[in-house]
């Protein structure tokens, strides 16, 4: 007998254990083959068969070697409950199984010296969701009917832009007593509530975000829906630049300033404004911390958009050069609305915090006029990799947090000025309509949205530690990886249709809930309608309390 | 439900043809109020329309309050008019104990002066008498406003009208403008200021309604002037966003319309004021209402108009002759007002346009 190790690895250190049946499994190698992580491999195992042949017992035994699908005792090619094994079984012979007493969190580290990292959201507690404890409890009746969802028409639209106070319109009277518009106003886009964002086209594969972005120009055109969709920092083919499709798109730029020189040199050649600008300051999952894709996702394409050679690229976690939040509106602000000649509106995506309000608060005050839009990120938002330890202990969530800059605003009479999109875990749950309608009637104008649309392509990831593979280029349904065989996984058709009819869902569920409360117009800050059975989240929301 | 009406003439006329344009459509509203506006004042106020009368239901202590502050900031009484009442036994009437008619002159150091200043020393002068009788209500101050006497109180609208001899006419007691409403806002609770017509510096509003972007309304419009307080009502909000947008904002009325009830989008790109219009619903989106509305309002030149919800939820009419305008939530109030009317004549508004009243009569309708 060997010597035990108890240092060695085995599968039920891991936090995945694959549970294979030899007696159902026909060798076809079909599991082997599709494991992106390289988890189960074949082996040979030797096996003793005891056997008699004459009439009367008499024992023999034989020995023979049976090749068998195992799983693998390397603490790099764990197992990641990502079920693929499993769908590609024609026998039902193989399927990973959670294991709770995993050591995984103690070995990687000790093995690798490293800290670990991973895609996905924040994987800890599962407390019931501050939206969940939310409902809309104030129905039209009697005096104030409801609207028809199905009749009435509905104005979904939120807006993206510096909205002045009435009193700083520069309006004239006319000879015949009308107003006319003596000089140009900031720009403002009236685009759908649900902002598709920002996942860059390193993070995705390219036909992930081809399938976005075909979606979006198909529920643009076909659906008149005018969603918008953000291009995360990375850059954006040069074609789609020159196209008229770029209207559709908000350019995203971080701390890496990845693809702006492509950017830059497309300008003169467009032929379509942008949707908007995003200065990327901070990410709700990973607040503090700055971008990072690792080289085997750098891809040839990748290094051509983004003008880098194949290498880990991380962005800092600040903008260099940036020390104020005045300085930061003087100099990305100005530059960025004179760059496009003030046609197209700029906003700044922060990572919720204790500090967001007054951060609110200064822009909010800003002397210019130039910022278009604060977005603000929770903690439950997803991310294509960062660190585990940040995505499970840092952060804020997005509620409290969104309703307080709200009533920042209201306090100085400026809602609305600066329109607050918000993000972070929300449509966790499969449904974003009441996700967002609850955010809206908290204050947002409108939400962004990014893992969900991956759960909409087929992403298995899940908050209990499926898969949340994204930071390693081996994405196993093709959307978060730039291996050419993943990536031909993923049906490009069959995303963008899954998309398009997810937000069509969406938008009837927004109507399903805006006609009981008798609104035709989004009910941006309307918290009246809203209640919630827990007090101390109604009183933190100022809402009501009812039980 | 409320019921409201108004009344513009080419003659003055007396507060019982307001109340007969009410006695009809009793089933409608729940008889628990009246409180109307009188703009354009004839009778006894006829010659000292300059001057700014205030219109106050007090006790005997509020009263004194009143008019020591009243005598402390300068203003120096010229008339006043204490309407007889008629107490009977068994009406329905909260009454207070005294309803106060009193016009003043301005403090001498503004008698030359602008009228801008002029208007906003008279509110001020309101809002501090306000506040000095709210806190142990000793009183009620509606308006101080010159051309505008305001009645308000609780009870049965027929008995509130006997207890004031309202329902004999005189020619002491007119006006050109008469708006009037028969209900307290039961909603909640029963408060004398939460019963329309509301009224500030010249403008007055009364709707038929429900505002469910009230709370938007009102977070939007405690800091947009120190004039907009109480919102004790949802229709509040309507006059505020009218003072506002012509007052504060100097835009026509007709762009009125286009804060509260904004286009759709889809219509708006069709228009060729877009560029405005969408500016306006931008800047002004929290002044928008939504959920059944009709809306009456008088601005200070006595121009009397109406308009209602974008999807038409809650009607009014206008009927009127050579001499009388009238507008009222039931036709029937105008049979009985105006019986030789031609009925062909009357205007039912549409969802999308303000019919507005001018000083001749003339009746314009502007389409949003
Ligand atoms: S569950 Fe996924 S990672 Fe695990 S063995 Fe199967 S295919 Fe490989
Ligand atoms: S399926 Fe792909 S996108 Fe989803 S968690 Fe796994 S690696 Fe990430």
């Amino acid at each position: 007998m060997e010597t035990m190790k108890v240092q060695n690895v085995t599968p039920n250190d891991m936090p995945w254990k694959v549970k294979y049946d030899a007696s159902r499994c026909t060798l076809c190698g079909s599991c082997v083959s599709a494991c992106s992580f390289r988890a189960i491999e074949c082996k040979v195992e030797r096996r003793r068969m005891v056997f008699s042949e004459g009439d009367l017992p008499e024992p023999k035994q034989r020995f023979s070697a049976v090749p068998v699908i195992r799983q693998v005792k390397d603490v790099r090619h764990y197992c990641r409950g990502c079920g693929i094994c499993e769908k590609v079984c024609p026998n039902d012979a193989i399927a990973p199984q959670r294991n709770p007493d995993t050591r995984h969190p103690i070995l990687s580290r000790c093995l690798g010296g490293d800290s670990i990292k991973r895609g996905g959201r924040k994987n800890l507690e599962a407390s019931i969701r501050t939206l969940d404890k939310l409902r809309v409890g104030r129905i039209s009746q009697m005096t104030d009917p409801s609207l028809d969802a199905q009749r009435h028409t509905f104005d979904m639209l939120a807006p993206f832009g510096r909205i002045l106070p009435a009193k700083a319109l520069p309006f004239s009277l006319d000879s015949q007593n009308l107003l006319q518009v003596e000089a140009t106003m900031p720009p403002v886009r009236w685009i759908y509530p649900v902002i598709i964002g920002d996942m860059s086209i390193g993070a995705l594969s390219w036909r992930m975000w081809e399938a976005v972005a075909m979606a979006v120009a198909y529920l643009n055109e076909e659906c008149g829906m005018p969603v918008r969709m953000c291009s995360g920092e990375g850059g954006v083919p040069v074609r789609l630049l020159k196209s008229r499709y770029l209207k559709y798109m908000i350019l995203q730029i971080a701390s890496g300033h990845f693809g702006w020189n492509r950017i830059v040199k497309a300008m003169p050649h467009m032929v379509e404004d942008p949707a908007g600008i995003l200065i990327k300051i901070g990410q709700g999952a990973k607040p503090g911390d700055g971008g990072l894709l690792q080289a085997n996702k750098v891809a040839d394409h990748i290094q051509e958009i983004r003008g880098v050679p194949k290498a880990d690229l991380l962005s800092p976690p600040n903008h260099q050069g940036l020390y104020s939040i005045e300085e930061s509106v003087q100099k990305m602000f100005l530059s960025f609305n004179a760059a496009f000649k003030f046609r197209v509106p700029v906003a700044i995506k922060v990572a919720a915090s204790a500090t967001s309000v007054s951060v609110f608060n200064n822009l909010v005050r800003d002397p210019y006029n130039i910022v278009g839009g604060f977005f603000l990120d929770g903690i439950d938002g997803g991310t294509g990799a960062a660190h585990e330890v940040s995505l499970d202990h840092t952060g804020h969530p997005i509620v409290s947090k969104l309703r307080d800059c709200y009533l920042a605003a209201v306090n100085q009479g400026r809602q609305g000025q600066i329109p607050l999109w918000a993000a972070g875990g929300l449509g966790k749950t499969g449904d974003l309509a009441a996700d967002a309608f609850k955010m809206i009637a908290l204050g947002a104008s409108g939400v962004f949205t990014g893992k969900l649309v991956l759960q909409m392509a087929g992403c298995v990831g899940n908050d209990l530690g499926r898969c949340n593979a994204c930071n390693t280029g081996l994405c196993p349904v093709g959307i978060t990886t730039q291996e050419p065989a993943l990536v031909h996984r993923l049906d490009v058709d069959r995303v963008a249709q899954n998309i398009v009819n997810y937000f069509l869902a969406m938008d009837t569920e927004f109507k399903k809930l805006m006609a009981p409360i008798g609104n035709s117009s989004l009910p941006v800050g309307r918290s009246d309608a809203l209640i919630s059975t827990d007090k101390a989240v109604a009183d933190q929301l100022d809402i009501q309390y009812v039980c | 439900m409320c019921r409201i009406g108004a009344i513009k003439s080419l003659n003055y006329v007396h507060p019982s043809l307001a109340l007969k344009l009410m006695e009809s459509q009793q089933k409608g509203h729940d008889n628990s109020g009246f409180a109307m506006i009188m703009h354009d004042l004839g009778g006894r106020f006829e010659s000292y329309k300059h001057l700014p009368t205030l219109s106050m239901a007090c006790t005997d202590e509020g009263l004194k309050r009143a008019e020591d502050m009243l005598h402390e900031a300068g203003f120096q009484r010229v008339m006043q008019w204490v309407p007889e009442t008629d107490p009977q036994p068994g009406l329905d009437i909260h009454a207070m104990p005294n309803y106060v008619f009193q016009t003043f002159d301005y403090p001498k150091y503004y008698r030359k002066g602008e009228p801008k200043d002029k208007e906003e020393l008279l509110l001020d002068m309101r809002l501090q008498l306000r506040k000095a009788l709210e806190q142990d209500e000793q009183g009620f101050v509606y308006s101080f406003w010159p051309d505008v006497v305001t009645l308000k109180e609780i009870g049965d609208p027929r008995d509130i009208g006997t207890y004031f001899k309202l329902w004999e006419p005189d020619d002491k007691f007119t006006a050109k403008v008469i708006t009037a409403q028969c209900r307290q806002n039961t909603n909640y609770d029963i408060v004398r200021y939460a019963a329309h017509p509301f009224f500030l510096q010249g403008y007055t509003a009364l709707a038929n309604g429900e505002n469910t972007f009230y709370l938007k309304n009102v977070e939007a419009q405690r800091n947009l002037h120190r004039g907009y307080i109480g919102f004790e009502s949802d229709s509040q909000c309507f006059l505020y966003t009218l003072h506002y947008v012509h007052r504060e904002l100097c835009w026509p009325l007709r762009y009125y319309k286009h804060v509260v009830t904004p286009l759709p989008f889809s219509e708006l790109d069709r228009r060729e004021d877009k560029e405005q219009l969408l500016a306006m619903r931008q800047s002004l989106a929290n002044l928008e209402i939504n959920g059944p509305n009709t809306i009456i309002g008088v601005l200070p030149d006595f121009t009397l108009f109406t308009c209602c919800d974008a999807k038409k939820l809650r009607p009014v009419v206008v009927g009127r002759t050579d001499e009388t305008v009238v507008i009222s939530s039931e036709v029937c109030g105008i049979n009985d007002i105006l019986p030789d009317r031609d009925w062909e004549t009357d205007i039912y508004p549409h969802e999308r346009e303000i019919v507005a009243i001018d000083n001749s009569l003339e009746v314009q309708r502007w389409r949003q």
